[in-house]
């Protein structure tokens, strides 16, 4: 089910589509009584009901993403780093598991941000520093030769995983983080609840920024 | 999630309402000598539903980079949603009850009190929108905070649509 609330647009329109219902419905008890305000409801309601479920048909046949098919040299890798995303390491192991492969990658950053900002819905600069590290890692892999593209994704790596998932049906995802110790996300268990939470093959890759810059100075 | 469970939270209040009012079926609601202002809380409605066009106007503007429609926008919103709670609290001074009283003021007094809660937070967050848009912030291509102050406001108000006529009109 589409949520009603996704974004502006859609609530706007559930503001204008409750305001005709109950409109329509206390006009009608005002003007003929009681019984015509039942009737109202009865027919209002019989109409939304009916709206409801042929959209819901109808998107069941175009949003879900069915596995498309693929040549047998095809590699469809979704990678979710965020600061690592422009690491070394990790362009390496992208390296690795597409080679001798037509490689198709996804490079999903989540825009991290700090609680406070979160909470007072101040995520324009998150994801403008998201989309700039993401902006240069798909312009580094381009230059491999790595077919890539990137999108910004939920602050949840979790989150963002999924929804990549339901328009890009990996074979496998890659997950980069910094070291351990250094990790939110290692110590917060996104690693193993990602294992638990999808079927697809998840490489795990360490990306310690702090060593390849001393190894380029 | 967090509009499910603001969906259910507000479910609950008007459980409470329904179960009062359908299952004890009580002969006259309101109760005999309770009197609901019916008209105040319609024109409050207008209020209300009028901002929803405004909040909407705003989050256009900036689309389009319009910032001085953005600011309009966003002040006239709160303006009236401002005006909406200030009503809201003349009206609960003047009622003549109070929600201790019986089962029908303690269901009036939560299902919108819980609302007038959910207009003083969508109030809170419009302020931060407000100083961050005359502080230079947004863009035609950044708004996300405008965006999502716009969604709260728009579910606070088909809660109150919803409010207003199961505890006014029904």
């Amino acid at each position: 089910m589409k949520n009603p609330f996704r974004s502006e647009a859609d609530a706007f329109r559930l503001v204008i589509g409750a305001l005709v219902y109950f409109g329509a419905i206390a006009i009608a008890a005002a003007a003929g009584g009681r019984w015509w305000a039942v009737a109202v409801f009865v027919v209002l309601t019989a109409a939304v009901g009916i709206w409801f479920f042929r959209r819901e048909a109808r998107e069941r046949g175009t949003v879900s993403v069915p596995t498309r098919p693929r040549a047998q040299d095809e590699r469809r890798v979704l990678v979710v780093a965020n600061e690592t995303v422009a690491g070394a390491a990790l362009r390496d192991e992208i390296r690795r598991v597409v080679e001798g492969a037509r490689a198709n990658v996804l490079v999903v950053t989540p825009a991290l941000n700090s609680p406070l900002r979160h909470w007072v819905s101040d995520e324009d600069g998150a994801r403008a520093a998201a989309e700039d590290r993401l902006g240069r890692s798909v312009a580094e892999l381009d230059r491999l030769g790595i077919d890539a593209d990137g999108e910004v994704g939920d602050a949840d790596p979790l989150q963002a995983i999924e929804d990549a998932l339901r328009t890009f049906d990996a074979d496998l995802i890659v997950i980069s983080t910094h070291p351990e110790g250094r990790s939110n996300w290692l110590e917060r268990g996104v690693v193993s609840s990602a294992r638990e939470r999808f079927t697809v093959p998840i490489t795990h890759v360490v990306v310690d920024l702090e060593a390849e810059a001393a190894v380029g100075a | 999630m967090f509009i499910g469970s603001e969906v259910m939270l507000f479910g609950s209040f008007f459980t409470a309402l329904f179960f009062v009012r359908v299952v004890n079926n009580p002969p006259h609601w309101p109760p005999l000598g309770y009197h609901l202002p019916v008209f105040v809380a319609a024109v409050n409605t207008c209020i209300l539903v009028t901002s929803s066009f405004t909040v909407h106007w705003a989050l256009q503007a900036i689309k389009r980079g319009d910032r001085a429609g953005l600011k309009a926008g966003l002040v006239l919103t709160f303006l009236m949603g401002f005006t909406f709670l200030a009503t809201q609290i003349m009206e609960y001074a003047r009622i003549g009850f109070t929600p201790a009283d019986n089962a029908f003021t303690t269901t009036f007094f939560g299902l919108t009190g819980l609302h007038g809660a959910h207009v003083f937070v969508g109030l809170t967050i419009l302020l931060v929108m407000i100083v961050r848009s005359f502080r230079g912030h947004f863009s035609a291509e950044h708004h996300h905070g405008v965006e999502l102050a716009g969604i709260y406001w728009h579910f606070v108000d088909v809660m109150w649509i919803i409010v207003y006529f199961t505890v006014y009109i029904l």
